[in-house]
């Protein structure tokens, strides 16, 4: 299936979290803090660590790593603060 | 499978899908009891069988037979009658066996006769210099991406720690054809003699021979160093390279993945916020609640099975699901007739001792110094911590005030231990003196329109402001 990162489409596999399609991808992924703008990637991959925080279809600090993908999915990858409204 | 609860009221809610929550769910519902199962994940099987139904990693020698028996207790808790929910969050719990639980973008609140906390256990924070750094991450991460979705590493990789689960995981990634540079073993020279006592009823336990086997599986393959006294990954904006200290020589290796792990312990943020009574366990080193044997807490009404009970591994997980099913059972039916299931237990449990010994991770890879970032959500170091008890912080909770550690998303799981026992060493007390931080509901962080949405009875708006 096809989802959309910062409007590049990758390919995903039916059963990945988004966490993991992100990382397979290839793409430079990782998100700035909030607190420092220090890169981060996924840490724990179980719902613990929260460094897969992204905007999943506009709602933003989602976890990634216990999202499943669906087709037509639109990732942005936060970039420090969480934006307002999201 | 629904999408949320059916009923407002059960006789049993089960939290967590795992080994534990699986085999009470499937205990409880077999005696005809209402029974809700619910788990975060988008499948069962918990950690030690995670996407038992899914994996893309169909033949059976690639994740060993351990994996697979996991298939069978999943259908049967599936077939047994009990309504299971996945995908659904419980982030409050409280002494009224109140649950507040999030499922598909909206809240629901039931209320449960009895309640079995199964949610399990999660890597020890394993906090050395530049372990927030993009390429670092923890074996269970790539073991759950490996389980996932049929991933390994590819590029230069490093396994860093200790533990049965450091050899389990990388045989299966060897297995499936990934790559793995070189490996770390970080268990002290010491712990090989202290466990020492503990060997016999370890060497006559399942573990032994199937733990030899797989490390002499990865020996043949990757370049282990063992005795390694310290740890640190650096890079610019992600990993680059992995420095340790073996035998007093540091050396260098490059790298662009770092998996670190140093064994598991107890979720307890769920049991904790409930108000479950915990203590500072000195020989595996975190919290685990104080318990009967059947699991009951220091709540009546709440029982814990699994490794939030203390770490027992996926056998004694399940036979304390078991016990503390059978508990739920008697207290709703005192003329069922329910086996004890203590002997079976204590066989599961056989050889931990020795294992926790062993395994017990070094001091310098719990206690971190100077610039190492103790709390990853709020950047804060060893050294942050330190000037804080130099000006008077006295426990984890008055720290919070100083330094917001524990406040950020991940609310203490990837720093608390390393809290307490910092501040523990620094102020001269013992763990359980110090404390760990309070916590509260909502234990998961849940969007303001799910609490916006919840039904505005006076029972739902009471529990959120209590939380
Ligand atoms: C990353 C990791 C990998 C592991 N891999 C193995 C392995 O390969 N082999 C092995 O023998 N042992 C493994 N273990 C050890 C593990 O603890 C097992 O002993 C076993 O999985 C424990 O079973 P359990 O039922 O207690 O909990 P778990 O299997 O951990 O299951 C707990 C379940 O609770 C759910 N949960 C947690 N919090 C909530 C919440 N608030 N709301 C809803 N659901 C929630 C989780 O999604 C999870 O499915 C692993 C541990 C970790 C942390
Ligand atoms: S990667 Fe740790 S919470 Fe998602």
């Amino acid at each position: 299936m096809t989802i959309h990162v910062e409007g590049h489409p990758i390919t995903a596999r039916e059963g990945d979290t988004v966490s993991a399609a992100l990382l397979a991808s290839g793409l430079d992924v990782r998100r700035a803090t909030a607190v420092s703008g220090a890169k981060r990637l996924p840490y724990c991959m179980m719902g613990v660590c929260f460094d897969c925080l992204v905007t999943i279809d506009g709602v933003g600090n989602r976890q990634g790593c216990l999202v499943p993908v669906a087709e037509g999915m639109q990732i942005d990858i936060q970039k420090g603060k969480r934006e307002i409204g999201k | 499978m629904s999408a949320v609860p059916k009923h407002e009221n059960y006789d049993v809610v089960v939290i967590g899908a795992g080994p534990a929550g699986l085999a009470a769910a499937e205990m409880t519902a077999g005696f005809a009891l209402s029974t809700l199962l619910l788990d975060e994940n988008a499948g069962p099987g918990g950690q030690v069988w995670r996407a038992i139904n899914s994996t893309p990693v169909k033949s059976e020698a690639l994740l060993g037979s351990d994996y697979w028996s996991g298939a069978e207790i999943a259908k049967a808790a599936r077939d047994s009658g009990a309504e299971i929910i996945h995908r659904a969050t419980v982030w409050s719990l409280d002494r009224n066996l109140e649950i507040g639980v999030s499922v598909g973008g909206g809240s629901a609140f039931i209320k449960a006769k009895r309640v079995i906390i199964a949610t399990g256990a999660q890597e020890r924070p394993f906090p050395i210099p530049g372990w927030t750094l993009p390429g670092v991450m923890t074996a269970g991460a790539a073991q759950t991406m490996l389980k996932s979705s049929g991933l390994v590493p590819d590029c230069p990789t490093v396994l860093a720690g200790q533990g049965p689960l450091l050899w389990l995981l990388a045989a299966q990634i060897l297995r499936l054809g990934g790559r793995i540079d070189h490996i770390l073993d970080t268990t002290p020279r010491a712990n090989y003699i202290a466990a020492l006592p503990h060997a016999f009823a370890f060497f006559t336990s399942p573990y032994f021979g199937k733990g030899l086997a797989m490390m002499r599986e990865v020996r043949a393959k990757v370049r282990v160093t063992s005795g390694v006294t310290e740890l640190a990954a650096s890079g610019n904006g992600k990993l680059e390279s992995v420095t340790y200290v073996a035998g007093g020589k540091r050396e260098t290796l490059p790298a662009e993945l770092l998996l670190l792990h140093q064994g598991v312990v107890p979720n307890v943020n769920l049991a904790m916020a409930a108000g479950v009574e915990h203590r500072w366990n000195e020989l595996q080193l975190c919290w685990t609640p104080v318990l009967d044997a059947f699991g009951n807490s220091s709540i009546a009404g709440i029982a814990i099975a699994g490794d939030g009970a203390g770490i027992g591994g996926a056998q004694a997980a399940v036979w304390r699901g078991r016990a503390a099913a059978g508990s739920a059972i008697k207290a709703a039916r005192s003329n069922a007739k329910v086996s004890d299931v203590s002997p079976q237990l204590r066989r599961a449990e056989r050889g931990r001792a020795f294992l926790d010994v062993l395994f017990q991770p070094a001091k310098q890879f719990r206690i971190p110094q100077g610039d190492t970032i103790v709390c990853r959500c709020e950047e804060i170091t060893a050294k942050d911590v330190l000037d804080s008890v130099a000006i008077g912080a006295t426990g984890p909770n008055q720290l919070k005030a100083y330094r917001r550690t524990g406040m950020g998303p991940c609310q203490g799981r990837l720093c608390g231990l390393t809290v307490t026992e910092l501040m523990a060493e620094a102020r001269g007390k013992t763990p359980q003196e110090i404390g760990y931080y309070r916590l509260r509901a909502p234990v998961k962080p849940i969007m303001l329109s799910e609490l916006a949405s919840l039904p505005k009875n006076d029972e739902a708006t009471k529990a959120v402001v209590r939380g």
